[in-house]
Parts: C-alpha cells; structure tokens; sequence
C-alpha cells in the first residue's frame, strides 16, 4: 500500500511507495509481453480520463493500462468537456462524482487542478500533469526507465536540461530523484531557470557544456513553446547551439550514459534527430515504461493487496 | 438623543489620554468628557467598564463593488461590514464599472452611501480616466463633489510620464495620490510571489522588485512635484526602506500595511492552493512580514488598511490561476490587530489609535476626531476580551472571502457611534 490516498505530486511520496510503483510495475512487464495483454485486477472499476488540457502520449498510456487492468473508463475533456461551455471545475466534479467513479485522471493547465478534484469528489485522483506544477506519472516512469538501465538509482548523476521554469516534468523529476538517492543538477539559460533551486535542494547552472561529461543521465527537456508566455530565448537556432543535445556533445558523455526526453520532442531544437535515435537513447523505453508504471500506480492507489483480486 | 458613556477606557493619543472617563453625546457631538457624568433625563446609559473608547476606526483603503459589481458588494453592504468592523469612516477604491472618474461618480457613492445611514463614505477618485493611465481624470470636479484622495489602485499608472502629470495636477489639491505600485512588464503573470512559493506551487512569479521599483519611481516624483503622496498595500521589507527613507529626507511620503502583510505569509499558501490567499500585491516572505509588523509598531508605517476586496464564491472557488485577488478584511482587522499585537503586548492602544484613526484621517485630509467637547461624536467603543470565530456567518459582507477563515480572535468593536447615531449595538449592526 502507498502512503498516499491521491498521486498528486512526488514530494509526497517516499521512498518506499516510489519503490513499490517501481516493483510492481517490473511485475506487469510480463503481462505486456503476452498476446493476451490483459489482467482482471481492476474489473469493474471506473475511471474517468479527464483531460483539460491536449495530450496524446500520456492519455493513450492512461487508457491502455486501463484496459490492461480491465477497468472501465471514460476519456473525456478538449473540446467534448462542459468546462469548455463555462461550467466550474467544482461543478464538472460533482457531476461526474454522482455517476459513482472510483478515480480520476486529470491532466489541466492550471496548477493544483487535481488538488481542487480531491475536494469535490471521494474518488481516488492521479494528477497527469497540472500547469507548470507537477507531471508525478511522468516522473514515475523515468525512474522505471533509469532504473531498469542502471539496476538501481542511488549515486546516479542526472542532469536536467533546458526550459526548467515552465517544466511541470522538472517539478516532479528532480525531487523524486532525490528522494532515490540520485544526485541532480538543472541546466538551463538562466531565463529559463526554476526561481529557486532551493526548493530542490539541486544546483542549477547554465552551462550545459561543463556538466556533461560527469553525468550519467542526460535528461533533455521539451521546450515548452505553448507556456512560453513571452520570448525568454531569441531563437530556435541559438537554443540549439548553446543548449541543444547534439552529436558532438554525446560524444563527450560517459561511455555508459543514457539519455532521455519525455516527448514530444523538438527535434533540431533540445535534441538533434540523429541523437534521439542514436544507441543511447531511452526515449522509447520511457514510453513502454510509462504504461507498465500507470498500471502499478492505478493498481496500488485503487485497491492493490486489498481489492480482492490478485494481479 | 443622548448617550451616557459610562467608565470607559478613553484613548487619545491626540490629547495624550489614557484613562477612565464618562463621555455624554449630544447630538452629533460630545457634550462632555469627565470623571464621573451624572445621569439625566432623555439619555441613554452605556456601561463601559472593561472597554475601551476611541476616535472612530478609519478603513482608508476598501472596494465596495457600487456601480457595476453589485453581486459581490453594494454600498450598503460594505456599510454594513464596516460598521460591524468598528470603522466609522471608509474611503473606497475607484476601481468600480464604470470607474469612479468624474464628479457624478463621487456624488453617487456618497448619495448611496448616505441611504445606508451607517458610516461615513468617503470615495477615492481615479488618477487618470477610466483608469487606463492613458489621460487625466476630472480630479478637480471630483474634488469638489468630496472625493477625498486619488489612485489607479488595482493597477497602478505604468508610465513614468502619465504618473508626472497626475501628481503635478494633484498637488493644486490639498489631496493626497495613492500609489498601487506595480510595474506590470515585471508582474507580467504573476500569480504569487516569486521565489519559493512560485517554484513549490509551479506557478508564475510575482517578484517583489515589481512593487519596490514603483515604490521608488514615485518617491522620486514625489519630490520632482511635491504631489504627496501615499504608498497603498507596502507589502516587502525593502519598500518599506525606501519610504523610511524619504520621510526622513522630508518628503511629503506615506504608506499602509494590511493585516493580511502583517500576519501572513508566502508559508502559509500550503498545496490546498487556498485561494482566499491569492492577493496583490501577494504575500510575502516571513522576513517581509516581519519587518511590516515592525514598522507599525515603530510608525514607519502610517495606516492599517484592509483592501477589503469582495469576491463572489464562484470567484474565488475555482484553481488558484483563474481565480480573483483579494481577501475581504472589514470585519476581522480590528480583531487581528488586537489579538495579534495588542494583547500580546507588542503595540500599545495608543499607537493602535494613531494607526487606526488618527493618521488615515490625516493622510485623507479629513476633520480630525478627538474625545473632547464640541468634537464630532464618531466613536468607536472595543471590548478587548469578547471572543469571536471567524466563520461565513460571521460576515456583514456580502462576500465571504476571507483569509482568515477558521480563526478565533481576541478583542472586537460592540458599539459604533457616527455623528452620535449608534450605529453598532453590542455587535449588532443598526
């Protein structure tokens, strides 16, 4: 069981539930790998795919571990959602809440969304991805990723590179790193960096160059160009030159590192197209990783060793 | 109709008084203050022993939604929270639909407010039309209506140069301007306060320079045009140096806290996103809030304010991004001041006089009020051990957005005297 009744962020997890998500998850890899890629344990439940904000990646991982978990859900949001017709949140809540659903998955673009869900509804909520604040699904995955390639997490070296200030992944990445035992460093040009790196308890540079050869993961993040609000970079060119993961750049890393990116990516931008598909590249593992880590969050938050039914 | 004001408390700092005294209103004035007033026909005895009696409670700093948001609060109803704040005078921010920019628009609030019959109204005029910070307003007509300062509050004039010509126009007036000092190309969408709070909570930053710099632009066209000139809602640390600074340069410079400042900070916006504590400018960090309280209490600060800015609940109760600043704040200052500072001994009953009721009215450019004879009878009476529990039934306002919801405070106005009208009853609004 997690410590956790909602998965809203990973401050609020510890070490033990983000292992438990990580081991269960290593448990459904077997199920993915079967014709029949299907378990009963959450048949009969309902869940609600509420998606606030356009998704592709996140909301097919979401509704293909539901249904590799049985569940019965419902995908709803973009232009479908009366939230879109002016309707409150606390209203699209409860009215869904007096249908009898077991849980949540929002994805919005105002911080604290889901926080605002728990209020109006008893159903379990998992935050996928809330404004610039948290994406604990995402970073749940990468662990699964990193972990799986280096056999553990603590003492690793990661950076986290690029539009730190408007990553909902950075948020929740760098502390359940930490919270791991990983050892983080944020790079980004500094008008693009978190307003305090405190919070992190991780040193923040701008200088990807001086970094990256000590690293063990390279994490580029997606340059969140819809959440720019305002032009912090002058061009695509110069991010890419100064920032941007490139050939020569990977030459210089540690002959065993890896390198991530949560998609979508802007190839020619943070990452060069021959990088993303070069030899180290995880990026397809932290997609495969995300539907196995959905199903063991789903799985643990909605009944785990006490829904009566065993994986 | 007279009132016997039995063994009170008296404070006035304006008078250096600090003792037990009868008060006898007359009229609309005090007819005597003594040691011992007897009793006589047509005149109804308060006993005040245990009280406190002091120049009415001034709130020079609120937003009554009267014209154009009537659904969140009308001139009555902010009267009403007012008075059941213990204030006898109010002066309301311009910010209405339409802004309160002409002559017509003071006279209205004042008529409006003169059917309510509660407290004095006192109406803030805009600084530029409609509050664009584009062309000046009609201050002179609205001075002549009774309108009693000028202010952009809400947003601030952004231009250096359409903020010059409002303080040189104004300083004809014997009035002050009431700067909202925002820099908006540094507040951009700023939600929060920049820092900690912005990165824990993963929302756009609100920085404290945004507010320091504006704060310095108009202390120094304070002194290129001798406009005086008063800084509304000081919220950081650094501010509050700035204006320490120009008055001891002698510079016509002064400014106000709101309790909220005073008692709140960035640490207490806690992942729930309450949104009740969604303010501009935002709360701040504890060292802020500290030096705040400090500076009150020294009188680097001149005036406790409110900001009282009712919201609707389908306003306020919704994600932290989308929803609107403000806190109400009428009706638990006096109680948060008393129960913060006063009882705990940091400030005394003077100086919570003197911030309260005596320097508003100053800095407002309005007849003072002194418990002496021939004054006029606007009079607050506190009983500093009544309890009260700050809950939605509590509020007089017609909106319930409070930041201190949830909390049980020391020290509270029962009665409220406005031109010898009781206008509060043992805590019940006439």
């Amino acid at each position: 069981m997690l410590s956790v009744k909602h998965l809203i962020d990973t401050y609020s997890l510890t070490a033990d539930d983000i292992t438990q998500i990580l081991d269960t998850a290593a448990s459904f890899e077997e199920v993915n790998n079967r014709a029949i890629k299907k378990v009963p344990a959450l048949r009969g439940r309902t869940i609600v795919n509420l998606f606030l904000e356009p998704s592709t990646r996140t909301k097919s991982s979401f509704e293909l571990a539901e249904k590799r978990l049985s569940a019965d859900s419902l995908s709803m949001g973009g232009s479908t959602s009366s939230v879109v017709k002016g309707e409150s949140l606390a209203d699209t809540i409860q009215t869904i809440d007096a249908m009898n659903v077991d849980m949540f998955i929002c994805r919005a673009r105002l911080a604290g969304t889901p926080q605002k869900i728990t209020e109006n509804t008893d159903a379990i909520v998992i935050n996928a991805g809330d404004g610039k604040h948290q994406h604990p699904t995402q970073a749940m995955l990468d662990l699964y990723t990193i972990r799986k390639n280096f056999g553990h997490l603590d003492d690793l070296k990661v950076a986290i590179v690029g539009d730190l200030a408007h990553s909902r992944v950075c948020g929740s990445l760098a502390p359940a790193l930490k919270t791991m035992g990983a050892d983080v460093t944020l790079v980004g040009p500094p008008t693009f960096q978190v307003d305090d790196p405190d919070w992190f308890g991780c040193p923040q540079t701008s200088s990807l160059d001086e970094v990256i050869e000590d690293m063990d993961v390279v994490y580029m993040l997606r340059v969140q160009l819809e959440r720019m609000e305002g032009a912090a970079i002058p061009s695509r060119r110069e991010y890419n030159r100064l920032y941007g993961l490139d050939m020569r750049r990977v030459k210089r890393m540690k002959d065993d590192a890896i390198i991530c990116h949560p998609g979508p990516m802007n190839r020619g931008m943070e990452i060069n197209a021959d990088v993303a598909d070069c030899a180290r590249s995880r990026i397809l593992d932290q997609v495969n990783a995300g539907v196995l880590t959905r199903m063991a969050e789903m799985y643990l938050l909605l009944g785990g060793e006490n829904n009566g039914v065993s994986a | 109709m007279a009132f016997l004001l039995k063994s009170a408390h008296v404070v006035d700092p304006q008078l250096g008084l600090d003792d037990i005294r009868d008060v006898l209103i007359e009229g609309k004035e005090i007819k005597a203050v003594e040691k011992g007033i007897e009793c006589g026909e047509d005149m109804e005895v308060i006993d005040c022993s245990g009280k406190y009696l002091v120049p009415g409670l001034v709130d020079m700093h609120v937003h009554f939604r009267d014209p154009g948001f009537e659904y969140k609060e009308t001139m009555e109803t902010g009267a009403r929270a007012a008075t059941h704040g213990g204030f006898t005078d109010v002066a309301t921010m311009p910010n209405t639909d339409p802004v309160i920019d002409t002559g017509t628009g003071v006279r209205y609030q004042i008529d409006r407010a003169h059917a309510a019959n509660l407290c004095h109204v006192r109406p803030i005029g805009s600084l530029t039309r409609g509050q664009k910070g584009e062309a000046l307003a009609e201050i002179g007509d609205m001075v002549m209506e009774g309108a009693c300062a000028f202010s952009d509050d809400g947003h601030g004039v952004q231009s250096a140069g359409m903020m010059r010509t409002c303080m040189d126009y104004v300083s004809q007036f014997d009035r002050v301007a009431i700067a909202h000092c925002e820099d908006e190309s540094l507040t951009v969408h700023g939600v929060i306060n920049e820092g900690r709070a912005s990165t824990r909570l993963g929302m756009f930053g609100w920085p404290a320079l945004g507010e320091e710099m504006e704060i310095y632009r108009d202390i120094e066209l304070c002194r290129l045009t001798g406009c005086p000139l008063h800084i509304a809602h000081i919220s950081t640390a650094k501010g509050l140096e700035l204006v320490k600074a120009a008055k001891a340069e002698g510079l016509p410079v002064t400014c106000e806290v709101t309790p909220h400042h005073l008692f709140l900070n960035e640490e207490d916006i806690s992942s729930v996103y309450d949104t009740n504590l969604k303010m501009n400018p935002p709360l701040r960090l504890k060292s802020d809030m500290e030096a705040l309280v400090e500076g009150v209490i020294d009188g680097s600060i001149d005036c406790v304010v409110t900001d009282h800015a009712p919201h609707a609940q389908h306003e306020k109760d919704c994600e932290w991004e989308i929803a609107f600043f403000g806190t109400i704040g009428l009706e638990t200052s006096l109680p948060l001041m008393l129960n913060n500072l006063v009882r705990t001994g940091k400030m005394s009953w003077s100086r919570l006089v003197e911030v309260m009721a005596v320097r508003p009215r100053e800095v407002l450019r309005l007849r003072p009020v002194r418990i002496e004879v021939s004054s006029r009878a606007d009079l607050t009476l506190i009983d500093p051990a009544s309890e009260v529990t700050v809950d939605a039934d509590y509020f007089e306002s017609l909106s319930k957005n409070s930041a201190f919801l949830g909390q049980t405070l020391v020290g509270v106005a029962t009665d409220v005297f406005v031109d010898g009208r009781h206008t509060l009853k043992d805590g019940i609004v006439a």
